[in-house]
């Protein structure tokens, strides 16, 4: 494995971690968190996609114009992808909504069913 | 006409915020309701006004052009699936009315019903693969939330089970979007399909595809992903029911992945057998499991799975001819993607109508069980007339719609070579016969229990919502070769352009 590729690697391990939080446990406070790290396993991985070693913040000054006054080449070659970073936060943002929906509900079985016992929350079946 | 477009989204986004808005007194309750009415006829009228042409129509979103801009992208298939969610939401809102008299705080149901239909029809016009995520999470959201509108026990278990399996469906779609935008460096969907048309199968792609038919595969609820379905399905209030199997699933699930196997990567060989698998898988499973149903909506909720097993297997096997390995056939792939695309269009009716019935039998009888029921056709004549309409054409019987659609999917299966899974469609519909008898037999005919003796009919808007569908189950059968010429065949043929000819027709280059 290239070097570069350790970190996408590692940011699939945090969402095999969410994953079996989710699988695995039985809390619904739990399976709330393993949706939460899986989220941010998504997040790390999608900003992974714009990184480049030793780039530089995507903001454009007046030094990065070329004469036509467009981006010069140099910038574009050395600064990271700003596409995938404008995506996660869009994402996390969602991700914020899913996580006070998810929060909500779980609030609201705890006060019917008095549990977080997701095997206890069982009326549904057939 | 292009400038239009937009409306379809920002109309029902703008009445989602609104309605809120308008108070939480009875009167401020009846302005949400009609607001949303409103904003249902206007989704309806442009979604006919879209089809006085049958150019492609491209939007770009505050006159942006690509790469930077997010473009919104109409084609044939985009008219079909506009269409039937304007239909089945306009059904669905004239039913509310009185349906949701029983609820409190009916002006948040309107709100988060507006959110979803700007959801689904984000998901269908957009031509951005970000933007479809983010649509996809505005209507699968407001969906958690209209599933746990009763805030019961159940509704709330189904809410949570439907929002914890729905959220890994997203992320797992998301991280499909990185690959794809990785590979090409490009979200707008014409750029992505132009930029891999070139280059042949590789493993990055294999990995996307399989992030795609996952995530899809569990908004779509395909066998074996479908284990939210039957909970969630069932517990949200009637209307709801109607919109989610109706049309929900098939926007986010079946047209997103139809969108991106045909249009986007190109059908290859594993799309297709995953594709045709796992259709036949739920057309099977789901039926089997519907069978020993007693209740009535979850009854309802298998058999969408069932039936959503015909539109992807059609999907499925019409990719495997048009993949590199398959023969090419167009005419052939074009005869499944209309027997699919066809089904598609039918099961939204009839499905939704089929709901729409279980509500206002629930309404009105107290119960959904169907062994607590009886004698309805005397008690409750026009639900009872539309109910069997819809179970009529949900089981395949000549001349309703259910029956051409599953007619033409039989056939195409055949004339590919599918012996088996053309025997297993017929097969299937057998089951769904058996099992529609039996709801016939138990709650229209027998006898009324004593305890549903004074049981009435329901009133006018949920009559008038049902009757809506009813006329389009009972017309669809007769006019299938009128339908086929304007709406099906338009709506096949922007999938079997594949990723090159929608490249071409969308390509911001040929563009504004």
């Amino acid at each position: 494995m290239s070097s570069g590729a350790i970190p996408f690697a590692l940011s699939m391990v945090v969402l095999l971690i969410g994953l079996y939080a989710i699988i695995a446990k039985a809390n619904v406070v739990k399976i709330i968190i393993g949706i939460l790290i899986t989220d941010y396993a998504v997040n790390l991985f999608l900003v992974l996609l714009g990184y480049r070693h030793g780039g530089r913040a995507p903001i454009v000054t007046k030094a990065d114009l070329d004469t036509s006054g467009g981006v010069s080449m140099g910038f574009v070659n050395t600064s990271v992808d700003p596409v995938p970073q404008a995506l996660i936060l869009t994402s996390i943002v969602i991700g914020l909504a899913v996580a006070a929906m998810m929060v909500a509900l779980a609030l609201r079985l705890h006060d019917k069913y008095g549990t977080f016992d997701i095997t206890r929350i069982r009326r549904l079946k057939g | 006409m292009t400038n239009i477009l937009p409306l379809v989204v920002a109309l029902p986004l703008g009445a989602g915020f609104l309605s809120p808005l308008l108070g939480k007194s009875r009167r401020g309750e009846s302005m949400a309701a009609l607001l949303a009415l409103g904003i249902g006829f206007a989704n309806l009228a442009i979604s006919v006004a879209l089809f006085t042409t049958t150019e492609p129509l491209v939007y770009w979103i505050g006159f942006w052009n690509a790469p930077v801009g997010i473009s919104m992208a109409v084609d044939g298939l985009t008219r079909l699936l506009l269409l039937t969610t304007s239909l089945v939401a306009l059904a669905a809102l004239v039913f509310s009315i009185a349906y949701m008299r029983r609820f409190t705080a009916t002006g948040l149901y309107y709100s988060l019903l507006m959110l979803m239909v700007a959801g689904m029809n984000g998901v269908i016009v957009t031509g951005d693969l970000f933007n479809l995520y983010v649509f996809l999470e505005v209507a699968s959201i407001s969906s958690y939330g209209l599933v746990a509108f009763g805030t019961e026990h159940e509704e709330l278990e189904a809410s949570f089970k439907y929002l914890i399996l729905g959220s890994i469906g997203s992320l797992f779609i998301l991280l499909g979007i990185g690959i794809l935008y990785n590979l090409t460096g490009q979200l707008n969907m014409a750029l992505v399909a132009d930029s891999l048309a070139g280059r042949g199968a590789n493993r990055a792609m294999t990995l996307a595809a399989a992030f795609f038919l996952m995530g899809f595969g569990l908004k779509a609820a395909l066998v074996p992903f479908h284990a939210w379905l039957p909970d969630a399905h069932p517990s949200a209030p009637a209307p709801i029911s109607a919109m989610l199997s109706g049309v929900l699933i098939k926007a986010s699930g079946v047209y997103a992945l139809a969108r991106i196997v045909f249009n986007v990567m190109g059908p290859s060989a594993a799309h297709a057998d995953v594709l045709t698998a796992l259709g036949a898988l739920s057309m099977v499973v789901g039926v089997f499991l519907a069978v020993g149903q007693w209740d009535f909506k979850r009854l309802l909720g298998y058999h969408s799975i069932s039936q959503m097993g015909y539109i992807v297997l059609a999907i499925g096997v019409a990719a495997q001819v048009m993949s590199p390995r398959g023969s090419g056939d167009e005419a052939l792939a074009g005869l499944l993607l209309f027997g699919g695309l066809f089904h598609l269009f039918n099961h939204a009716a009839f499905k939704s109508l089929l709901f729409l019935s279980s509500g206002s039998l629930e309404q009105q009888a107290g119960t959904r069980m169907l062994k607590e029921l009886g004698g309805m056709r005397r008690r409750m004549p026009v639900t009872a007339f539309c109910c069997r309409i819809g179970a009529l054409s949900i089981a395949g019987v000549p001349p309703f719609n259910g029956f051409f659609s599953k007619l033409v999917i039989v056939v195409a299966l055949a004339l590919a070579g599918k012996w088996l899974l053309a025997a297993l469609a017929v097969f299937v519909a057998m089951m769904t016969l058996v099992s529609f008898l039996k709801v016939q037999r138990t709650v229209l005919e027998g006898e009324t229990p004593e305890r549903l003796a004074g049981v009435r009919e329901a009133p006018y808007p949920m009559q008038s919502g049902m009757l809506i569908l009813a006329t389009v189950c009972l017309l669809g059968g007769p006019l299938v070769v009128w339908l086929r010429g304007w709406l099906l065949d338009p709506a096949a043929a922007s999938l079997l352009t594949r990723a090159a000819g929608y490249a071409a027709l969308f390509s911001p280059r040929g563009g504004p």
